[in-house]
């Protein structure tokens, strides 16, 4: 992905993300309408606890997603990812704020209007998987279009390419009972998908399952996303997982985005401590592109692609004579240069642990 | 001194005056309305009657045939379907075939009539959590008032018979069917409820498409309490005279005819162990799909 190309987005997306959350607030509990302006003024959730009985579950959320991307949520439990995602399509009530989808506000539909809004816009994928046990896998995945009121026969017909999308031919007629999580991930996914809703909510959808299935599930994911362009919300604790498929990435913590957009960014430069430690174990090698790490101007060496890996792009580095190569874009075009010691710096820079124990 | 060694109460006359009152109104009312309230319940009556005659008119081998069938397909188990063969024959053989085909026709009507009102009822009341603590103290009192207490006014007002067995076998095999509706219904998983929703489910698909049939395996489990304890009033309804095998017990115990009240008792529980086996497996099957883990 070359920076023009994500530069010209960002112009685009700015005028019409897909979805817009403003201001959004949600406090549990009676009254929480009536602690707004405090949290605003900066009560913290702990104080909020303690002192009122109410929990603070988002505060202040503005976060614009883009059309035909994946936005990441990320966070620890109890950091409200969960709760702002079920925001999106109201499975959850806010305290304050507004939902925009499509210029839309979510949060002024009327209850059938939401209902509509739920059948055609939106569509989730949960963690535990959320399955129909007494129905078979095909009448799951036709699930969602049995709710439109779509005839038995063609919702079969055409959930029948979802279930091949994503490896289950052959299984239809199994219940979800019958089959491994990351199958049961695999029904629930394409339950999703066959309602050929723009957006796609999936809540931890793959932290259920073991690792190597979860790649697997990753794959499947990046590699429909290739066609169908949806503009998907995810939620991860995992940053591996957030670095691997997030186009952008929020991150969240006691209710509040603390940082937000290009995943390079936010290693290159996290925002503060607690990022700083989140991000202290992850493989800078492997997840740092050398776009982060560009110059101007342009050298005699050989190109790489502006999204190479580091540790790809050190040993070409370090055969040059200078020490420098070219990046190209996609299309080949010279767009700067990269230097070893700009490559080896960007490994080494590790803010966090000295200050282990701040952020508590 | 007397007063902490004598509870404080109503004079003996007033309090005999106060139960005059009530007993006269009741008995005033139940006689302007009476007649109505009868004929309110004439339907029931007919279909009782009709059914019983079905069943004692209809030839025995068809009986048996429909009792082997009835008992294979809710159970899949040719031993079951056997087993209630032999049970019936044996108490036919014995003389108590037409008390039995009363007993059952008079059960089959009480279970009907409490899955008609019990599970709309307990759909209710799992929607919506007042109807819920409304209802709830309502069947705490009908499982453990006394039984002669409800039935004496039932009896003053629609006499002795048939209909005021029926009502009284279903004001105490109600609450189980009601109970186990709305917790099977509360029970179903909230993560699935909120897949339904998330996919734009009405209140009425998600009730028709998730919950009920989620919920089927308890609402079932509450069908074959509510036969098991409509076939435990079997004896009292007779007291206020229903035909069946519950007649020849009371008159047992009235006489102390062991044999008789030993052989009407053992076909009751006969009955009772059929109905419970069919349908305890037939709920079994309706969850096979909870079981089914092939991939291993």
């Amino acid at each position: 992905m070359d920076r023009d190309f994500k530069l010209i987005g960002l112009v685009r997306n700015m005028s019409e993300a897909k979805l817009k959350i403003k201001n959004l607030f949600k406090i549990f509990g009676n009254k929480g309408r009536s602690f707004i302006s405090s949290v605003e003024k900066g009560m913290s959730k702990q104080e909020l606890l303690d002192k009122h009985g109410h929990v603070l579950g988002l505060n202040n959320i503005n976060l614009d997603i883009s059309e035909q991307r994946i936005q990441v949520i990320m966070g620890l439990s109890g950091s409200g990812k969960s709760t702002l995602i079920r925001h999106i399509n109201r499975l959850i009530e806010p305290t304050s704020g507004e939902i925009y989808v499509d210029n839309e506000n979510v949060l002024k539909m009327s209850q059938s209007e939401l209902r509509e809004f739920r059948r055609k816009k939106t569509s989730m994928v949960f963690q535990k998987f959320a399955l129909l046990p007494h129905k078979t896998v095909a009448q799951n995945v036709a699930y969602g279009l049995t709710i439109q009121g779509v005839s038995e026969g063609e919702a079969k017909e055409r959930s029948h390419k979802w279930i091949d999308s994503v490896g289950l031919a052959g299984f239809e007629e199994r219940f979800p009972a019958q089959l491994s999580g990351g199958m049961q991930q695999r029904v629930g996914l394409a339950r999703a998908l066959a309602t050929d809703a723009p957006i796609l909510l999936m809540d931890e959808a793959f932290s259920a399952l073991d690792p190597l299935i979860r790649t697997d599930m990753q794959n499947i994911l990046l590699e429909l996303q290739k066609e169908l362009h949806k503009t998907i919300v995810f939620i991860t604790h995992d940053l591996d997982e957030a670095l691997r498929i997030g186009d952008n990435i929020a991150i969240l913590r006691d209710g509040k985005v603390i940082q937000k957009g290009d995943p390079q960014n936010i290693i290159m430069n996290p925002a503060d401590d607690y990022i700083s430690d989140f991000i202290k174990d992850i493989n800078r090698s492997k997840v740092i592109e050398i776009r982060s790490i560009m110059q101007k101007g342009t050298t005699k060496g050989s190109s790489l692609k502006s999204s190479c890996s580091l540790e790809d792009a050190l040993k070409t580095l370090n055969s040059e004579k200078d020490k420098q190569c070219n990046v190209v874009n996609e299309e080949g075009k010279k767009i700067g240069k990269v230097t070893l010691d700009a490559a080896i710096n960007a490994l080494l820079r590790d803010k966090s642990t000295k200050s282990l124990e701040k952020y508590k | 001194m007397d007063f902490l060694t004598e509870f404080p109460s109503l004079g003996k006359r007033d309090l005999r005056d106060l139960k005059k009152t009530i007993d006269g109104s009741f008995r005033e009312w139940s006689r302007t309305y009476g007649d109505a309230i009868e004929a309110f319940f004439d339907p029931l009556y007919f279909f009782l009657v009709w059914l019983e005659k079905l069943l004692i008119a209809a030839p025995w081998p068809i009986i048996l045939i429909l009792v082997a069938s009835f008992a294979y397909l809710g159970s899949r188990s040719w031993k079951l379907a056997l087993g209630s063969v032999i049970s019936f024959m044996l108490i036919g053989y014995f003389g108590m075939w037409k008390d039995m085909m009363a007993t059952i026709s008079l059960i089959s009507v009480a279970t009907l009539i409490c899955i008609a009102v019990g599970i709309p009822i307990g759909i209710l009341m799992s929607r919506y959590d007042r109807v819920q603590s409304a209802i709830t103290p309502i069947l705490d009192l009908m499982q453990t008032i006394p039984i002669f207490v409800y039935l004496l006014p039932v009896v003053m007002l629609l006499g002795i018979g048939r209909v005021p067995g029926l009502i009284a076998v279903c004001v105490y095999a109600l609450p189980p069917i009601i109970r186990l509706t709305n917790l099977g219904i509360r029970l179903v998983d909230k993560e699935i409820l909120e897949a339904a929703d998330a996919f734009g489910s009405s209140y009425r698909q998600k009730l028709f498409e998730v919950q009920l049939p989620l919920a089927l395996p308890n609402i079932f489990a509450g069908v074959n309490q509510t036969i098991m304890m409509a076939l435990a009033m079997v004896v009292i309804a007779s007291m206020i005279g229903v035909k069946g095998l519950g007649m020849p017990v009371l008159q047992a115990v009235q006489n102390q005819y062991l044999t008789l009240g030993l052989m009407n008792g053992l076909a009751i529980v006969a009955l009772a162990i059929i109905f419970d086996r069919v349908s305890q497996r037939y709920g079994q099957r309706l969850q096979a799909h909870r079981f089914g883990k092939e991939h291993e």
